[in-house]
């Protein structure tokens, strides 16, 4: 029987997410006004990136699951577009 | 005839409880609907009964405020969502497709399980004690104030969306990979383009409101500031989230039901669907814009007014592909040969209704007026219309039009005429008044109100009264028919589609050739024949 190891790109996406956690939280820390959202947005999106291409197996993929992948990720786009609209322009 | 099929090859507890053929897990969900339709009706009526005076004399207010809670989390969780999908949907997709199962037969089974589970949550949480908060669990009422059983229900609808998940991914992969040779895309019954829409707002949109459910368990529990303004949340953001999936959900309501319409209203004019490119990507579009006006619900809820501008101009735009659907349905109509069965007399009723909900909604799109109408009988009527009156109708029409290839027996056209007229005046009789005691000012979810309302809640409560009776009737008749009615053949309405050319009921594998498509659906030459039925 062949001992099972964890596949490394695994581990490395896993540790990665684990970094940019804590980067998330040291920054919500730092006061950057309007900035700290563009900050935890741009770090969500790459986290959001790893888990696909990597945990969801994303990248050894073609056609028509790429087309559904990229579908959930457009109407994600688009909650969060048109949300943060109405946060935006509230008065 | 002794050929067995799915109902008779084995008559075991275990063969139906671990059975993993989507016809007999279709029934399965067949039932279980039923249960949950008759506990939602049960709270409607008690809520009828009361509204039936201005005062509280059945119950009072803090009951009230979860009968109707029940009655919603009820109906739109574990009836209105599942009913077409996973009953005829698990049923006739396979059929229609030429295909033994769906794609993932024990899948498929795990859904069950999944929406079981998952009513038995909520089921527990409403009889424990009960939920306040309406079925849109607001917060901060549902997060901070409501002492009632929020998580547990919650945890209930939680559970079972992913049954729907799973369901709608189940739907996907069998309409991309088990079509029969030949059947291509724009050879497949609407019913499957429907059933494909509405499996892409499943699959995109449920996990939005999963994640909702989490969050607000998460704020109860921990005190992490998500919706509470007090530790740094947005309370409007919980309505975001929430009608991000549960207004694609009225989508997942309506949209399988207009997919029965189309083969209702073909077969029964014995006429192709008139424009059936523009109907298929209508159910598309229909779905891809349903995701764009969510915030529709939110035009009194202190959202900025851009925002509310965008989304009532984006609500105007859904009214297109769906205007394409009943204007096609009508072209269908013109000139066919139309015949008054059961399932046709549902059709119509669902086209009048849906129209009337249709046009309300744009009344409702319209900020100006929303203003005004926002929590009254008015929107309770408009939606109704739409998921009562249009989804709930499709589903009794397609159930009859199927019932003869489920059981293998012919209902009683007397009676299944009689109850979808009965379910259309009903219908009428109990919504129409709501529109105006909603123009009137009568606000929802009161159990007492102004004397000068009473005549138009009488009238609706009556109309309720007409309504149980007739949502009744089926149960008795159609129960009555699986059992002791004359027998069917395999297509007893001389219909076009697959799933006519197996026999009545199918055998355990569907088909006993795989069947070969050459030629587009709807190919009717005027020749209805119906078989005798038993009176």
């Amino acid at each position: 029987m062949t001992q099972w190891r964890p596949p490394l790109p695994l581990v490395g996406a896993w540790l990665g997410l684990l970094a940019l956690l804590a980067l998330t939280v040291t920054l919500a820390y730092v006061p950057l006004g309007t900035g700290n959202s563009v900050v935890a947005l741009s770090i969500g999106t790459i986290k959001a990136g790893l888990v696909a291409a990597i945990f969801m197996e994303l990248r050894h993929r073609s056609g028509l699951t790429l087309i559904f992948a990229g579908a959930g990720l457009f109407w994600l786009g688009i909650l969060l577009w048109l949300g943060l609209m109405d946060f935006m322009t509230r008065t | 005839m002794s050929e067995k099929n799915y109902l008779t090859t084995d008559y075991t507890l275990k063969s139906w409880f671990l059975t993993t053929d989507h016809k007999r897990i279709a029934i399965l969900y067949f039932a279980s609907l039923i249960f949950f339709f008759f506990i939602g009706g049960a709270a409607a009526t008690a809520i009828r009964i009361e509204l039936a005076t201005p005062q509280a004399d059945l119950v009072s207010s803090d009951i009230y405020n979860r009968l109707f809670t029940m009655h919603g989390i009820i109906m739109v969780w574990f009836f209105l969502i599942p009913s077409i999908p996973n009953t005829l949907g698990n049923f006739i997709v396979p059929l229609m497709i030429g295909a033994r199962d769906l794609a993932f037969p024990r899948l498929n089974l795990m859904s069950w399980y999944i929406f079981m589970l998952g009513g038995c949550t909520t089921l527990f949480a409403i009889f424990a004690g009960g939920v306040d908060t309406g079925w849109t669990f607001y917060t901060p009422f549902s997060t901070l104030y409501s002492n009632s059983y929020v998580i547990v229900a919650a945890a209930g609808v939680f559970i079972a969306g992913f049954s729907s998940i799973l369901t709608g991914l189940n739907f996907i992969v069998t309409i991309h990979r088990l079509r029969a040779p030949g059947l291509t895309w724009y050879r497949l019954p609407l019913f499957l383009w429907s059933l494909y829409a509405t499996s892409v707002i499943l699959v995109l949109a449920t996990p939005v409101l999963a994640i909702t459910l989490i969050l607000i368990a998460t704020e109860r529990f921990f005190g992490v500031g998500i919706f509470d303004p007090r530790i740094g949340g947005d309370p409007l953001l919980f309505q975001h989230l929430f009608w991000f999936y549960s207004h694609p959900a009225v989508y997942i309501m309506i949209l399988p039901g207009m997919g029965v319409i189309n083969e209702l209203v073909s077969c029964y004019s014995r006429k192709q669907v008139f424009g059936y490119k523009f109907v298929a990507w209508a159910s598309l579009a229909i779905a891809a814009v349903g995701f764009l006006v969510w915030g529709h619900h939110m035009f009194v809820s202190g959202q900025s007014l851009v925002a509310s501008l965008v989304f009532s101009f984006m609500s105007f735009i859904v009214a297109v592909p769906s205007a394409i659907k009943v204007f096609n349905w009508t072209a269908t109509l013109h000139k066919g040969s139309i015949h008054f069965d059961a399932p046709m007399l549902y059709a119509l009723a669902f086209i009048g209704l849906f129209t009337i909900g249709g046009l309300t909604g744009l009344f409702l799109a319209c900020l100006a007026f929303d203003v005004h109408a926002t929590d009254t009988y008015f929107v309770v009527a408009h939606f109704h219309y739409i998921m009562v009156g249009g989804m709930v109708t499709a589903y009794f029409g397609g159930l009859h039009y199927w019932w003869p290839k489920m059981t293998g027996r012919h209902y009683s056209e007397y009676w299944a005429r009689t109850a979808a007229v009965l379910i259309f005046f009903g219908f009428n009789l109990t919504f129409f008044p709501q529109f105006i005691l909603g123009a009137e000012g009568m606000p929802r979810r009161y159990h007492v109100y102004p004397p000068e309302f009473q005549v138009w809640n009488v009238l609706s409560s009556g109309g309720a009264a007409i309504l149980a009776v007739a949502y009744l009737m089926p149960l008795l008749y159609l129960g009555y028919s699986a059992f002791f009615g004359a027998r069917a053949s395999a297509n007893p309405w001389n219909a076009t589609g697959l799933e006519w050319q197996t026999s009545s009921p199918p055998p355990e594998f569907n088909f006993t050739t795989q069947p070969v498509v050459t030629r587009a659906p709807y190919q009717y030459n005027g020749d209805f024949q119906a078989e005798p039925q038993n009176a």
